[in-house]
């Protein structure tokens, strides 16, 4: 557990400070100090980290909300009589099946979490079936299996916990979700390798790239803090993306855009982009974000610096 | 014999100090290693702008004979250049990192400097009598036409004024890819090591074309780096073994004899994190930056950030005594981290008996931790307190509350006076402390 009672400074400031430090530590005399850059980059690493736990909290529950309300939203603008139909029809082959989504043995509770006063239908029988239509959404949206006996407002939340793969991200592991090559130049021998999987699980791992919820998730998680990021390169892929910007985030109000995309290119070409094979998207970098081979490498900087 | 002070009967004078007292210092002046000899009667410095200055210590004079000698410059002159490597595009600082002498075995003395790169090794000659009356050519140095010659004769030596000579006798060069951090001279007299971030190697002194590569902790991914060497040091007395301490806070002793290459230690030394102290900073914190055997080779003492550490050799898992130097920091490491003071290295040293342990701190403050008394006293080597024979009073830090008279706030410290360099005469309560560009030099009072 990071103590940072005795830190005035929070974790973006410290990640924009260390950022500032290697940079600068390249045009110091006498050649890039090893030692001083790996203390930099565990302090880095330890504040990117406390930082994204801070992030994943916060975004957790705005996303939590959210859904909730973009639920609401829906079965709002669905005809109430229709959707009883088809909800309850489904709600009897679940019932003769004797499986069904948890979240319709408790219709009630559920609509009554949901603020009712969106409701068109006001008469019993339509409240009834729009619990029941706001249920089967709900279970459709959240694709929980979970049984929730909680209350109505701890409800969501249990429900949200399992389908937002929060405990899917072990921070502390080390296996790679993506493979992606690194070119790394060896000082002693001048032999240049290609590293599969060269960065770490916990750099990936923040953004939940995996899975179907993805694309829905992204779009929140985009507006969850990332508006600030003025440049937007769309032929990424969104988990890239969102992990790029989400690392970027912290220090865009202190740092330009373009001095960090800039500080990337050089860090990027520093490391990899002499010996790259990918020379063409390397070298395009300045004042625009990097190339997939770059960001692959942000996350090995952070831990590891090559001397040169 | 000795004594750290705070006592009825110990206490620490000024006896010189070296430097220029300019407020403006020039970063070249700055010195960046001392080192006595084996003897005590010689006094090296390096500095950060490659040079090497030497102190002679005068021979107690009848006039004075309840007074220790003074030192007085012996011999000055530039170890290392700045150079430029070419290939990576890199400048190569003069800097000199570390002197360590050689045992003396004629008349001269010879000692090791080494800047990022290079280790030279140094011979320092007197001369103090020169030959007169060639054939050849005249006293002036001309050349004597050999036509015009009639008779010979046999030069003979006649007295000079003293010169003392440095002349680099070996230079030992490009085996190390990453910066030189230490160098130790090997209790045989015929070795010694020297250590990078990544590798340490075994040299010869009379070998200057190869030298053994006996720990490489380089990983094949350097992606995968987690730690470097930060120190290492040959054992005072058996020639097998040394160790090396590194950027996570462990120290590894590793014995020659078990292989050609020691990347397996032999024994492990690491003291486990307090976890309730984690914070952004704990890696740096404990990171090692200097490690000394004691001169009896029994224990051995290292240097983080905030304390200093005496372990045991026989016994790894923790130290057997710590001493906090400057803990009043550590509510302060953001700031230090941001004015880039949380990467200073500070070393250590024993006395010569082993009983107490010297190491600097900020504010140009030094402390010294008496092992068997358990007292521990802060010294501030000032300009202030500089009168000749003057006895320094100890220093206090105020680290909250009521602010006593005398005692100084830790807002108020200078960050950019810190004594990083001290030395212990090996046999004399004599002391050597570096104040950026300003040596000073203490000893006890003579009751």
């Amino acid at each position: 557990m990071i103590n940072t009672m005795e830190c005035a400074m929070d974790a973006q400031s410290l990640i924009s400070i260390s950022l500032r430090k290697i940079h600068n530590s390249r045009t110091q005399r006498g050649g890039i100090k090893l030692h001083k850059n790996l203390l930099v980059s565990y302090v880095l690493r330890n504040a990117k980290q406390f930082y994204m736990n801070e992030k994943y909290a916060e975004i957790y529950r705005m996303q939590q909300y959210e859904e909730v309300m973009t639920v609401c939203n829906e079965i709002q603008e669905l005809n109430p009589l229709d959707l009883a139909e088809d909800i309850a029809e489904a709600s009897g082959d679940c019932c003769s099946q004797g499986a069904g989504s948890p979240l319709l043995m408790e219709p009630a509770s559920v609509c009554c979490a949901l603020p009712a006063s969106n409701h068109s239908a006001h008469t019993p029988q339509q409240q009834l079936q729009a619990t029941a239509a706001c249920s089967a959404a709900a279970a459709l949206a959240l694709q929980n299996e979970e049984v929730c006996k909680e209350t109505n407002s701890v409800f969501f939340r249990s429900c949200c916990a399992e389908a937002y793969p929060v405990t899917d991200c072990d921070f502390s592991s080390l296996s790679a979700v993506h493979c992606n090559k690194t070119t790394v130049l060896d000082l002693d021998t001048h032999v240049v390798t290609t590293v599969e999987s060269g960065y770490l699980h916990q750099d990936c791992c923040a953004v939940p790239c995996q899975g179907a919820q993805a694309p829905a998730k992204k779009r929140k998680f985009d507006f969850g803090c990332y508006a600030t990021e003025s440049e937007e390169v769309p032929d990424f892929t969104p988990c890239k993306r969102a992990r790029f910007e989400d690392f970027y985030c912290p220090h865009s109000e202190q740092l330009d855009t373009s001095n960090i995309s800039n500080l990337i290119s050089i860090f990027g070409s520093g490391f990899t982009g002499l010996v790259s094979r990918q020379a063409d998207s390397e070298f395009s970098l300045n004042g625009q974000f990097c190339s997939k081979q770059t960001l692959a490498s942000l996350g090995a900087w952070t831990r590891a610096i090559v001397a040169f | 014999m000795a004594g750290v002070g705070g006592g009825n009967d110990f206490q620490w004078c000024f006896s010189q100090v070296k430097g220029a007292i300019d407020e403006d210092v020039a970063e070249a002046d700055i010195i960046s290693t001392v080192e006595f000899n084996y003897s005590g009667d010689l006094l090296a410095t390096g500095d950060k702008g490659g040079r090497v200055v030497i102190f002679q210590r005068e021979q107690e004079s009848k006039n004075r004979p309840h007074s220790r000698g003074e030192y007085n410059v012996y011999s000055t002159f530039q170890s290392h250049e700045p150079e430029f490597d070419y290939l990576k595009s890199l400048e190569i600082e003069e800097k000199i990192n570390k002197i360590r002498w050689l045992p003396q075995q004629n008349a001269a003395h010879s000692l090791l400097s080494t800047n990022d790169k290079t280790i030279k090794l140094w011979k320092i000659s007197e001369r103090d009598k020169k030959a007169e009356g060639y054939n050849l050519k005249e006293e002036d140095g001309r050349l004597r036409d050999p036509f015009r010659i009639t008779s010979l004769r046999v030069p003979v030596l006649q007295p000079m004024d003293l010169m003392v000579e440095a002349s680099p006798r070996r230079i030992f060069a490009n085996a190390h890819t990453y910066h030189i951090n230490s160098i130790s001279v090997n209790s045989d007299h015929e070795t010694y090591l020297s250590a990078d971030d990544l590798r340490i190697n075994l040299w010869h002194l009379e070998i200057t074309d190869r030298s053994f590569n006996i720990v490489d902790i380089k990983p094949a991914n350097m992606e995968e780096l987690t730690e470097v060497i930060t120190a290492a040091e040959c054992h005072p007395n058996q020639c097998n073994v040394f160790v090396y301490s590194s950027s996570k806070g462990t120290i590894r002793l590793c014995d020659m004899r078990a292989a050609a290459l020691c990347d397996r230690h032999t024994k492990f030394f690491e003291e486990p994190e307090d976890p309730s102290s984690r914070s952004f900073f704990s890696e740096i914190i404990s990171s090692i930056s200097d490690v000394k055997f004691s001169h009896g080779g029994r224990y051995m003492m290292t240097r983080d950030y905030l304390s200093v550490k005496v372990w045991d050799l026989n016994m790894e898992n923790r130290p057997v005594e710590t001493y906090q130097v400057h803990e009043y920091l550590r509510s302060k490491l953001c700031s230090l981290y941001e004015n880039d003071c949380i990467f200073d290295k500070f070393e250590c040293c024993w006395n010569g008996t082993d009983s107490a342990i010297m190491t600097g701190s900020y504010n140009n403050f030094f402390r010294m931790f008496d092992r068997n008394t358990r007292r521990d006293i802060t010294l501030e080597a000032s300009r202030e307190s500089s009168k000749p024979r003057g006895i320094l009073k100890p220093r206090k830090v105020c680290t909250g509350g009521k602010r006593k008279k005398d005692e100084i706030s830790v807002d108020s410290l200078d960050f950019n006076k810190k004594i990083l360099h001290t030395a212990w005469h090996p046999k004399e309560n004599v002391i050597a402390v570096a104040a950026t560009n300003n040596l000073y030099i203490f000893q006890d009072k003579m009751n």
